[in-house]
């Protein structure tokens, strides 16, 4: 008789969930009537996506203080529970915004794939040892390789496709053998395990800290791990860049915090200034590469590089303020990241090109709510009122200024004043150019319908304005949240 | 409740405008008629506004964020009851001249300026330092569309540089806001003590420079006053710049008195300079839109001088100035345009002999310019002579350049009045170029008779602007 270890399916109930949807789709495009797979596909993945969200709300309900499950190597907390609602609400839009895109003879593959890539994610935020959190970072990893690489007849995107799985997978070797390191240095494995075992002069341990934080690096593409972000972006299916840029980054960054905290408190000292270092990094090179972008995947490609900077700033602070800074940011970033290449996506297909400044041109007057919308997404990116993004980054200043980094506030001050250009630049074209002037857009006529994209646009801009004005419920949450480490 | 919703509903009009497809007259005018209802809504405020106790009043309060002591704070001091005014007043008439002219893409035109129009009431009457950053970054977001889109040729060099000087002000402000709240632990005004750090002062000081604009970081002004639309310009130095002087009375004189007083004179030399530099550009300009934007910047360092003489007449002055030079910019910029509506320029050369056969025109400019230059006797006369009584405590030098700066004022007015009026018909003046029209003269003879009304009556402001309170630096009490 061997011991099962009991299972608490309610903690994985919204990995489940997402991998139930991937098995309908995947199904659904074998079985049913030709007619009926794409829908049947992206309505399996959406729910999928919702049930994640739904479950963790649930799991964050139902789980006051943290339990850890299956012999150590998966945790139950309101951390993780936070991460998969986003994540869930993230896919979800995500699903919302290839709907119409998604119709040809793989659909239900990339559905599949999707809903799978969120499963991975949903149980990569709870990973509680080196060894979940390894299998959760290539589970959603290998998904997204092949995600990259779907249309197949661009060659961008099989270049994008083939760029990510070999630095991804550099990435994950790196990791892997930080992990090695760590594991020898002391003989555990376990995040919590890994502190209480008490090695604390270790080269071993400080050189398996650096390249597991390197390895976690290029998942956020904060800066010099960034490399493969802007081709990647620029290749990929724009629907597969939103949810890379929006949920990859979630589950990164929460992975990130939790390991940090959780195995390494007292190498802290260490670890603090190497995040702080790079949050500079991030956001001096992400700022001043964006300045040169004329293409805008590529450019949000960049913006979302800054961004690293301003989340890297919290985790830097160490701290559960710096904690609640980081998930309070991820909300109204992941709602701005997927609106905004949402809109490129729908210009993309009305124009069947790629979208550059020129191709935006008079995008504000022609197509008001999409133009709106995109404004309230830039504004939102740069920090300015009405807008989450505001108190995104007043909450990661307080929380840096708090643990001592005045500097690194100084400098995100600066970064945000450089961001300004590039995203002001993209409301300029939108409503201060005129496409019929550059003959370069359309001009005119309706857009082609596209009921879903608008839908998920719409609840971009909610959660964007909406973070804005309900700052204490998601606050609340987000503290909450942070609190299940031991800061 | 009142004081709620005099943000309020200028932010639902801007909703209702820009979502209700309406006709476009229908637009403009019921936006103008929401800038008329905001100017009710004030006349309101001021009557329920006690004089006699002073102090914070009209007060709403709720939380907004409990962790780090953000609340949705406002209320009513005697100087922010004054600055609203001027700012709703300013802000009807200048939307009233963008339904007389009949501004493009009305839709979206009017709902701007409505939203401007309560960002700079929330600035006025923020309690908050977050909320008044808030209102303060708000403003950008309207002013930069409505000169990128609507403005003069060169509007997005325009936009560009004026985005670039205020937002550099605006993030350096954060930083200053985040110390401070994070060091305080609330970001309320009223429960936050005072700081004695000089850095966190000039992120503060820095941003509310530049939205003055205080030389030398003047450099947005005069492209950004060039291409806006006149009404858009008419607000952007009525009543926008005046949200610097509010951050002043409010935040950098009480909340760091020591840094105040150690660096005043720094910004003492800095206005007057300005003040000086202005009034000899002004003089110096071709074009009438020149002439009023630089006397803008000028009579700016002329109100900070009076704020940073740290006593009551120079406070009370202060207040009384930015309240005239609102109406007054507001009501040349408006001039300005109804001149070149009729010419199709404002360059000096150009224009002249206007007066023959348009009395109307002729009356107005010659009055609104009589109380630009501080004739005696009229509100801004009464302005600047406070000021100067205030900053004598501070050095006789400041005083001698406020009174040289009234000469220089007389001079460039007069070079504007009779470059528009007098002389010989300048070759851009037809001579079927009407007179003002009935709608003009009444947008622009409220805010004429109002500052009449003030040159009378001057110390309805001054003296009503800090009731009960005892000024900064006389004694240990702070401003407000």
């Amino acid at each position: 008789m061997i011991d099962t270890p009991s299972v608490d399916w309610l903690a994985l109930s919204p990995s489940l969930a997402l991998l139930g949807g991937a098995a309908i789709a995947l199904l659904a495009s074998v079985i049913g009537p030709r007619w009926t797979r794409t829908g049947v596909a992206a309505g399996a993945a959406f729910a999928g996506f919702v049930g994640a969200a739904v479950f963790g709300a649930v799991v964050f309900d139902q789980t006051p203080s943290p339990e850890i499950l299956l012999n150590g190597s998966l945790a139950r907390d309101q951390l993780a529970a936070m991460a998969q609602v986003i994540l869930g609400v993230t896919g979800a839009a995500v699903v919302l915004l290839a709907w119409t895109e998604r119709r040809d003879a793989v659909a239900g593959e990339y559905y599949a794939l999707l809903a799978t890539a969120g499963a991975g994610m949903a149980f990569f935020v709870s990973a509680e040892n080196l060894m979940t959190l390894f299998l959760g970072l290539e589970w959603f990893s290998l998904c997204l390789y092949v995600l990259v690489a779907m249309d197949r007849e661009r060659a961008t995107s099989l270049e994008a496709g083939l760029k990510y799985l070999i630095v991804g997978g550099f990435g994950s070797a790196v990791l892997l053998f930080g992990s090695a390191l760590v594991y020898g240095a002391t003989g555990q494995i376990g995040f919590g395990e890994i502190a209480s075992a008490n090695v604390t002069d270790s080269a071993f341990l400080f050189a398996g800290l650096a390249m597991i934080l390197g390895g976690l690096a290029f998942k956020v593409s904060a800066a010099p791990f960034h490399m493969w972000t802007p081709d990647v972006y620029q290749g990929a299916p724009t629907s597969v860049t939103s949810f890379m840029s929006a949920a990859t980054k979630t589950a990164a960054f929460v992975a990130m915090l939790r390991l940090l905290v959780t195995a390494f408190p007292d190498q802290s000292d260490v670890w603090t200034i190497a995040v702080a270092v790079l949050a500079a990094v991030s956001l001096a090179w992400g700022n001043l590469a964006a300045l040169a972008q004329r293409d805008l995947k590529r450019l949000l490609a960049y913006s979302s590089v800054s961004h690293a900077g301003f989340m890297l700033m919290a985790v830097a602070a160490n701290s559960e303020r710096g904690g609640a800074s980081l998930l309070y940011y991820l909300v109204p970033y992941s709602a701005m990241s997927v609106g905004a290449f949402a809109v490129v996506a729908a210009r993309e297909r009305e124009l069947q090109r790629p979208v550059t400044f020129e191709s935006i041109a008079g995008l504000g007057w022609e197509r008001p709510l999409y133009g709106l919308a995109m404004w309230t997404f830039m504004l939102g990116f740069a920090g300015f009122p009405l807008t989450g993004g505001l108190f995104g980054k007043l909450f990661v200043f307080s929380a840096a200024y708090d643990a001592g980094y005045w500097w690194l506030v100084i400098i995100g001050v600066v970064a945000t004043a450089v961001s300004l250009a590039y995203y002001l630049n993209v409301v300029r074209w939108m409503y201060m150019r005129s496409g019929t002037e550059l003959r370069v857009a359309v001009a005119g006529g309706s857009p082609p319908r596209d009921s879903a994209l608008g839908a998920a646009v719409a609840v971009c801009v909610v959660v964007t304005v909406g973070s804005f004005f309900f700052v204490q419920p998601i606050l609340d949450a987000a503290t909450d949240a942070a609190s299940s480490l031991p800061f | 409740m009142l004081t709620t919703s005099l943000i309020l509903v200028p932010l639902i009009g801007a909703l209702i405008v820009v979502v209700v497809p309406l006709p476009r007259t229908t637009t403009a005018g019921l936006s103008f008629l929401v800038a008329l209802l905001e100017v009710g809504l004030w006349i309101v405020a001021a009557g329920r506004y006690d004089f006699a106790d002073g102090g914070l009043q009209l007060g709403a309060s709720r939380q907004w964020v409990e962790s780090l002591g953000i609340s949705y704070s406002v209320g009513f001091y005697g100087y922010s009851l004054w600055l609203t005014g001027a700012t709703v007043i300013v802000c009807a008439a200048a939307i009233g001249y963008a339904l007389w002219i009949g501004r493009d893409r009305p839709r979206a035109y009017h709902a701007l300026m409505l939203f401007l129009t309560a960002a700079v009431v929330t600035t006025f009457v923020a309690q908050d330092l977050l909320l008044f950053y808030i209102a303060f970054e708000a403003m950008l977001i309207p002013l930069y569309v409505l000169v990128g889109v609507w403005g003069g040729e060169r509007r997005l060099a325009a936009t560009l540089t004026f985005v670039v000087y205020t937002m550099a002000g605006s993030l350096l402000m954060l930083a200053a806001v985040v110390a401070f709240g994070v060091t305080q632990g609330t970001f309320s005004l009223t429960a936050s003590g005072t700081s004695d750090n000089t850095w966190i002062f000039l992120g503060f000081a820095i941003a509310f420079a530049i939205k003055a604009p205080i030389f030398p970081l003047h450099g947005w002004l005069p492209l950004a006053y060039r291409e806006a639309p006149v009404e858009v310009a008419a607000v952007l130095s009525g009543v926008v710049s005046k949200t610097a002087v509010y951050g002043f009375i409010r935040i950098a004189l009480p909340k760091f008195p020591e840094p105040a007083d150690d660096l005043s004179g720094v910004i003492l030399v800095l206005a007057a300079a300005g003040l000086l530099y202005g009034s000899l550009l002004a003089f110096r300009s071709l074009d009438l839109r020149g002439i009023v934007a630089y006397s803008s910047m000028a009579q700016m360092g002329l109100i900070t001088m009076g704020i940073f003489a740290f006593d009551d007449l120079g406070l009370g002055g202060a207040v009384l100035q930015s309240v005239a030079h609102a109406l007054i910019s507001a009501s040349m910029f408006l001039l300005v345009g109804m001149v070149e509506r009729r010419c199709g320029t404002d360059e000096l050369d150009a224009l002249g002999g206007m007066a023959r056969g348009r009395p109307v025109l002729a009356t107005i400019v010659l009055i609104a310019g009589m109380i630009a230059l501080a004739v005696p006797g009229s509100a801004t006369f009464a302005g600047e002579f406070l000021i100067m009584a205030g900053v004598y405590a501070q050095g006789w030098g400041y005083s001698v350049i406020v009174a040289l700066a009234i000469v220089l004022a007389a001079m460039y007015m007069l070079r504007a009045i009779s470059a528009i009026l007098h002389v010989k018909p300048g070759r851009a003046v037809r001579d079927e170029a009407l007179d003002l029209r009935a709608g003009e003269l009444a947008l622009v003879l409220p805010l004429v008779l109002i500052l009449l009304v003030l040159s009378v009556w001057p110390a309805l402001v001054s003296d009503r602007s800090f009731p009960g309170q005892t000024p900064v630096g006389t004694s240990t009490e702070v401003v407000p």
